[in-house]
């Protein structure tokens, strides 16, 4: 097991060197780097910068260095001193930015995660259990509907529903009073009160597509003769269906927590937006609209890492769950 | 012989030959006769079909051009057909509207004038434009004389949403359709050097795939189209943007190509045309894409619709096609806010149209899946 567990961190270390270099890429992109944005800036405020000025400042920053030198310079003092850089559209360092929005986008994702499975897997059993039922027919209809609506469009729906006919207005996090007021259990309450919203939307498309593949992997089961030798046996129906083939089922799941990752960071993103939460989310619009690439970039790259991790904990939460996994070669491979 | 006994036999007879039409039908056949029973997936065909009929042709669909713009009617509500007066079925018609100051919010509110009415007319001559961009014209589906009609409304500017809406779906649909494309051809080969020649290649590219799927699409295409330059022509936006959404798009079509060529090639057919000579990209293109043909398409239909969210994502939040271009995303951007969305509740209507056709494609999708193995009971 720990054997496993190495192998799969040693693995990911070349994954994130990749990543690195992508967004290092990403971040110069733009035409131009940065210095010429804030020249630009300084010339609309009126402030003429003389060339031996522009020149300090393209040492201060490095840019003068080939771009193999900036990527490491970079990749150092991410690793070593936790900088990410600077934004300059915020005139703060990027890890101080990202320090106070990471922890909320990554409490988000979890309990969506979380909310997902506890949503989906019952779901997924009842509608096995009874296939072609009325409620069988009306889930699978409802996750339909939840893979093809994306997040932000049902978020937009809904607010105009909710505050057309019944009148109250859903979005943000907090409640005006409690935004900036430091935590407390009435903030916390506050958040609770708002927090549901955001996580069904961002949910919903994952808790669809888990109900389908649990109701399909949970009816291969049912349909092997296991359950038939139990069911001949005697077994209590109930022990009998939640002890072995429901267990069976559940496995492949865990394995699709490393895909439903990405589409939670990608949809949480969009909510965020549109709901106005304080997550990277709208952040990262407003860099990539005033082309911060700093810290659009460092943003990208967080999540990315995020992603990653989460995956590498479902493969050793999987791992965990199946000893066939562990010691390698599922079957015939 | 009885009557009966006759209606048999002839029973007996045409079962017998269905059954030789069954025998003797070639793939597609045997796939077309078995979506036709999925009753979904065919109604989102004729839906889907007809979207982009109306795509082709939006300026003879639309009552306006996309550049007209109202004088006086900003924010109008779509605007009411009547098809009744006293009680009486009438020629569809539309009462024109007076825009009037609420006192109390000191908004323009806009109040059916029941004194005014225009009837609707079909076939009407309007503004001028180029059918299929050929030939010069200026009849119109509907229209009206004196007023003018605005079936979902107008925006801030006055534009009718309705023909903005129609003109918005040739880039809303057509991008899945050219996105699906690139990645299609990225897919395909990409998907068939890793599956066809396994071993180290296939690895690299299997490793590549995986952190391209691991990265979150929505972050990471704001920050690339972040890149483009807002005053590019539209078309060249277009095109950038489409790639952009293809870089992430192809992996799910190369894995699928992978697959299923790592269990074809190991077939007996694949032998006997490596040992008769055939060259390696023969092989493939000749013998092993067609026998999975049916798979693809399924795969390309399931990924369009993550195409056209992704243009209308990326658009709605301003970091797609930008605004002299029309797209549903575009139009959404009126719509951002839940304060313009309580006041003008038509400018979510595009939104309708885009899950519609994500919906239909789902569905569509759905049924080719099924029907794509039609030997498989």
């Amino acid at each position: 097991m720990l054997y496993f567990i190495m192998r799969r961190i040693l693995f990911i270390i070349p994954l994130l060197l990749i990543i690195s270099i992508i967004t290092f890429v990403v971040i110069q992109l733009p035409p131009g780097d940065f210095l010429t944005t804030l020249i630009t800036r300084y010339k609309l405020s009126g402030i003429e910068l003389a060339e031996n000025e522009v020149e300090r400042l393209k040492e201060m920053y490095g840019l003068d260095k080939p771009l193999y030198i900036q990527y490491f310079k970079w990749v150092r003092n991410m690793i070593f001193y936790g900088d990410f850089g600077r934004s300059f559209e915020w005139n703060r360092a990027v890890s101080d930015i990202l320090r106070e929005r990471i922890p909320l986008t990554v409490t988000i994702s979890l309990i969506t995660v979380i909310f997902t499975w506890v949503v989906a897997i019952p779901i997924g059993i009842y509608s096995a259990l009874h296939q072609y039922s009325t409620f069988d027919y009306l889930f699978t209809f409802l996750g339909f509907i939840g893979l093809s609506v994306p997040g932000f469009l049902l978020a937009l729906i809904l607010m105009w529903f909710l505050y057309t006919y019944l009148g109250f207005k859903v979005g943000g996090l907090f409640s005006p009073q409690f935004l900036t007021a430091p935590w407390s259990i009435l903030k916390l309450i506050d958040l609770l009160k708002h927090i549901w919203f955001p996580i069904i939307i961002i949910g919903m498309s994952g808790t669809a597509g888990l109900i389908r593949t649990m109701r399909g992997n949970l009816l291969d089961e049912l349909r092997k003769q296991y359950v038939i030798t139990a069911r001949a046996k005697g077994l209590p129906e109930k022990r009998l269906i939640f002890k072995y083939p429901v267990r069976i089922a559940i496995n492949p799941l865990i394995s699709t927590i490393g895909w439903t990752l990405p589409g939670i960071f990608s949809g949480e993103t969009l909510v965020s937006i549109v709901l106005n939460i304080q997550t990277v989310g709208p952040v990262l619009l407003k860099a990539v609209m005033a082309q911060d690439m700093f810290l659009a970039g460092s943003i990208v790259m967080i999540l990315s890492f995020l992603t990653v991790v989460g995956t590498l904990i479902s493969d050793i939460l999987l791992a965990w769950a199946d000893p066939r996994i562990r010691y390698g070669g599922v079957g015939g491979e | 012989m009885s009557n009966e006994k006759i209606f048999k036999e002839k029973e007996e007879i045409e079962g017998e030959s269905l059954k030789e039409e069954i025998y003797l039908a070639s793939q597609w056949q045997l796939i077309w006769w078995k979506f036709r029973r999925h009753r979904l997936a065919m109604i989102s065909m004729f839906i889907l079909l007809l979207l982009y009929f109306c795509a082709i042709f939006c300026e003879f669909l639309s009552p306006h051009s996309i550049t007209y713009r109202s004088e006086e009617f900003y924010d109008a509500p779509p605007t009411k057909i009547h098809f009744f007066r006293n009680g009486k079925l009438v020629r569809p018609f539309i009462y024109g509207f007076k825009k009037e100051l609420d006192l109390e919010t000191f908004k323009f509110k806009f109040k059916e004038d029941t004194t005014q009415m225009y009837p609707i007319y079909f076939f009407v001559r309007g503004e001028p434009y180029k059918l299929l961009g050929l030939y010069p014209t200026n009849i119109h589906l509907f229209g009206t004389e004196g007023f003018p009609i605005f079936p979902f409304g107008t925006d801030s500017l006055g534009r009718c949403l309705f023909s903005r809406t129609l003109y918005g779906s040739r880039i809303s649909l057509s991008i899945g359709l050219v996105g699906v494309f690139i990645s299609f051809l990225l897919g395909i080969v990409i998907g068939g050097i890793s599956g066809y020649f396994g071993g180290t290649v296939d690895n690299i590219i299997q490793r590549i795939i995986e952190l391209l799927i691991s990265v979150p699409t929505i972050p990471f295409w704001m920050v690339l189209s972040a890149s483009l330059p807002r005053d590019w022509p539209v078309v060249k936006t277009y095109f950038v943007i489409t790639l952009i959404l293809s870089i992430i798009g192809w992996c799910g079509l190369a894995r699928v190509v992978r697959g299923k060529l790592l269990s074809l090639r190991e077939e007996d057919f694949t032998l006997a045309a490596r040992l008769a000579g055939a060259s390696e990209w023969r092989i493939i293109m000749r013998h092993l894409l067609p026998s999975f043909a049916s798979h693809l398409i399924v795969s390309i239909t399931l990924s369009i619709p993550s195409m056209i969210l992704g243009e209308t994502a990326l658009s709605f939040l301003g970091l797609g096609m930008q605004p002299p271009a029309v797209s549903w995303g575009v139009l959404l951007q009126d719509a951002q806010n839940i304060s313009s969305v309580a006041l003008y509740p038509w400018r979510l209507i595009p939104a309708f149209f885009v899950i519609l056709t994500v919906l239909c494609f789902n569905f569509l999708g759905d049924g080719l899946r099924d029907a794509a193995d039609p030997y498989a009971r």
